[in-house]
């Protein structure tokens, strides 16, 4: 409806009523409508589709162009195959170098131990459980591990990463309720170095992206790590809860913009929703999701499949 | 991406420029536009849809009305609309009973736990006597974040860590309650997704355990398109009685709001805007509207014009000037009417086409060459102000001149400019009344400006 064409008599006198008139969704319809005998609300329904799983307007404008281009070159069958052709376009957005993209592989081929991720993202996205499945998996593979306790600020922040360390069987640095966090993430560090561990994981506390103070906050954390490891954090994730809506965009900017975000991690995948906005995201920031969270459970980390995740959308 | 979206939307209204009345056809563009916009600030799809006709319905053959122009008449209507549909009733939490038990359900990490113990901060302020209840029996460690919130603030909490049977911990918090005469029990709950059966049964049977007075759905402000879903099968399940939108001190548009108003068709009865205890807020749907259209200050100017520019005036100043009855009193009034609006600066820029004329940012020069207006008229008897023919007499001008304080020379062109314009104006073939008289003003202001 959105994305349409309007109907004949409401094209008139301005040059921008006729460039929406010659809008690619209008070329698009009347293309389907003529080549084949696809129900004439087909453009509806994949509009549908698309902004209903938050994919929002900017992308899903981009997928049905692509999807034009594509209708052009070759043609199809029946709906299912532009179906199929469809869900290709969704992909070719998600498609970015496949070698780096493996969190776990990453692990493996880093030689110079600890490998340090920092988990970062706004409050209530699922930071500290995915801390705790993240180290769950890990342990299960046969990585030594340890926890920092780095947000200091949330209320019960350090029982709550306790009791998930304690569950994954993996040691925790921690300090006391707001304690600077950089100074945790300093400790863990230097901790992990002497013990030789694999893996270190940094929960650090939720922050909205406008908050130019907390957002300076985790570049400190970040920096000082870096007292003790020069390279590290050599991952930084960014969780991200499925419900959010087009403000996803607006985190992964600024978030971008004090620390550099290495990949994503999707959570609450298992509700309804989609998480459709991730699809923009990874193709403009081309930022690799890594994880999907499933669950509240230990055992509910998933890695990210492209075409299970674009399925899901239909 | 809002200031690009914004942009566009501008564009987009911008052709409407030049009409006096709302039509189907100059408004078709942007009305996609504006239902673009709306999905961008997460407002949901399907809602949005409807939301759009509703406006187009009501828009066309609206007239515009004063020196507005027909972008603004459709802002406002946006606004309007989104306003009333986030109008549902009272924000007041009911607290009638003694004690009132308020439920507080919602998703994961949504706001439940900060919410439920700024409410009750909230609460006890106004000299209630509240208990936050722990009923977060899955979250690891939600009873201690709840302690903890509880105590920092001096605010009971009732908990039993040992227990994970809600509806006991429930039962027995209400015994607490009465032997401590706490009046209003409010219960934090686990999150749950609403795909989630055996959660959804659990919190149904605490709402009936329970029988609360309020049920709040706590709802995060950045959530999306899914919200629909989740509103849908909450209010089905339960029967809320209010929602709460949280997290607003973020930079998201809230477009939820409408989501949930729509579905749910209950009030938003309070807002959360940070993680500190005193971060509450009571909803006002307008705040709200602003934030999701972005465009408050239009809004409020139009409001303002409407109330100042009614038809009637314009009318009789239309008369007054096509029968070269146009008079120092009626410009007067017409500058005070100017000045009561507001900000000149925001007058001036609504006015279209007028930054051509004016330089929108030389405020304080506006400012000034109405004042030394007022003066020159002010300093006319009642007589002159009705006649200004009699001003060509030299000596009334020296008169005027020396009663205003302003140089004899700026009294000399402000005369002349003043007939020129009466005069030029009506040969102009202006579309409407409002135009002529808005043309009249701003034509005065630009003159004096220039000299
Ligand atoms: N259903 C579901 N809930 C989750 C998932 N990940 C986290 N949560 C819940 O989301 C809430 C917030 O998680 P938490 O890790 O404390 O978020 P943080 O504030 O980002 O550290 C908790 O109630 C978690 O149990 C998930 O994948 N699925
Ligand atoms: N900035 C901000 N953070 C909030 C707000 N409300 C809650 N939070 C944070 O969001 C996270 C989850 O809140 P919580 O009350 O534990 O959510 P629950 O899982 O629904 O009980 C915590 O980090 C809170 O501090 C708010 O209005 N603004
Ligand atoms: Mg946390
Ligand atoms: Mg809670």
């Amino acid at each position: 409806m959105f994305l349409k064409k309007e109907s004949e008599k409401n094209i008139t006198f301005d040059n921008e009523l006729k460039k929406t008139r010659e809008s690619f969704f209008s070329k698009i319809k009347n293309f389907f409508l003529k080549k084949s005998k696809i129900e004439e609300n087909i453009i509806d329904y994949i509009e549908n589709i698309l902004l209903s799983a938050d994919i929002g307007v900017k992308t899903t404008l981009k997928i049905i162009s692509n999807l034009e281009k594509r209708v052009k070159k070759e043609k199809y069958k029946d709906s299912k195959e532009l179906f199929f052709f469809l869900k290709e376009e969704i992909k070719s957005l998600l498609k970015i170098k496949k070698e780096k993209e493996c969190l776990e592989k990453k692990i493996k081929n880093h030689k110079k131990k600890p490998y340090v991720i920092m988990m970062v993202g706004v409050n209530g996205s699922g930071k500290t459980t995915t801390i705790g499945k993240l180290a769950f998996l890990l342990k299960k593979k046969g990585l030594d591990l340890v926890i920092g306790a780095s947000d200091t600020f949330r209320a019960a922040a350090i029982d709550q990463i306790e009791i998930l360390a304690r569950e994954a069987k993996v040691s925790l640095i921690k300090q006391h309720m707001y304690s600077d966090p950089a100074s945790v993430a300093y400790d863990t560090l230097q901790s992990a170095k002497s013990k030789k561990k694999d893996v270190v994981l940094i929960d650090t506390a939720g922050r909205l992206q406008n908050r130019i103070d907390l957002m300076k906050e985790l570049s400190k954390i970040s920096r000082v790590m870096k007292k003790i490891i020069p390279e590290s954090p050599h991952e930084i994730i960014l969780v991200l809860d499925a419900s959010t809506g087009q403000n996803a965009f607006e985190q992964v900017r600024k978030f971008s913009s004090f620390v550099k975000i290495s990949s994503i991690i999707l959570t609450k995948i298992e509700g309804t929703a989609k998480g459709g906005v991730i699809i923009g995201i990874i193709d403009q920031f081309k930022i690799p999701i890594q994880y999907l969270g499933i669950g509240e459970k230990m055992k509910d980390l998933k890695k990210f499949n492209e075409k299970k995740f674009i399925d899901s959308l239909f | 991406m809002f200031e690009n979206l914004q942009n566009k939307f501008q564009k987009a209204i911008q052709i409407l420029k030049g009409h006096n009345a709302i039509t189907e056809t100059n408004i078709a563009y942007s009305m996609k536009e504006i239902g673009k916009a709306l999905i961008d600030a997460d407002v949901n799809y399907k809602i949005a849809k409807d939301f759009i006709k509703r406006v187009k319905e009501k828009s066309i053959g609206k007239k515009v009305i004063g020196s507005l122009n027909p972008k603004q008449v459709i802002i406002k209507i946006v606004y309007d609309e989104l306003v009333e549909l986030m109008e549902k009733g009272s924000t007041e939490i009911n607290l009638s009973k003694n004690p009132s038990v308020i439920l507080v359900c919602g998703l994961q990490g949504s706001g439940k736990t900060s919410f439920s113990s700024k409410l009750a901060f909230f609460l006890s302020k106004k000299n209630k006597k509240p208990l936050l209840v722990a009923a977060d029996i899955h979250r690891p460690a939600a009873v201690d974040q709840l302690e903890l919130i509880g105590k920092k603030s001096n605010i009971p909490v009732f908990s039993i860590k040992k227990s994970k049977d809600v509806l006991f911990i429930i039962d027995q918090s209400f015994i607490y309650a009465l032997e401590n005469k706490k009046d209003v029990i409010i219960i934090d709950t686990a999150g749950r997704l609403s795909i989630d059966n055996i959660m959804m049964e659990e919190i149904v049977k605490i709402n009936q355990h329970s029988n609360p007075s309020e049920v709040l759905f706590v709802v995060d402000s950045m959530t999306g398109q899914d919200a629909i879903n989740t509103a849908k099968s909450f209010s089905s399940k339960l029967n809320l009685d209010g929602i709460v939108i949280t997290k607003l001190d973020g930079d998201s548009r809230g477009g939820v709001a409408i989501t949930m108003s729509s579905v749910v068709g209950k009030p938003i009865k309070f807002i959360s805007n940070g993680e500190k205890i005193e971060d509450l807020e009571v909803f006002y749907p307008d705040r709200i509207a602003n934030r999701i259209l972005g465009m408050g200050d239009i809004v409020s100017l139009v409001e303002k014009v409407q109330e100042q520019f009614d038809e009637k005036t314009t009318k009789k100043i239309y008369h007054k000037i096509s029968k070269n009855r146009f008079n120092f009193n009626d410009f007067l009034e017409q500058i005070q009417h100017i000045k009561k609006i507001g900000n000149l600066k925001n007058i001036i820029s609504m006015i279209p086409g007028i930054n051509k004329y004016i330089n929108v940012n030389n405020n304080i020069d506006q400012k000034y060459s109405f004042q030394k207006m007022e003066a020159i008229i002010q300093s006319m008897t009642p007589y002159e102000r009705e006649n200004p023919k009699v001003l060509s007499n030299i000596r009334r001008k020296k008169r005027i001149s020396e009663g205003s304080g302003i140089t004899l020379n700026y009294v000399n062109i402000f005369f002349k400019q003043f007939y020129e314009i009466s005069k030029m104006i009506k040969k102009i073939n202006t579309n409407s009344e409002q135009d002529m008289v808005k043309n009249f003003i701003y034509n005065m202001m630009n003159k004096k400006n220039n000299t």
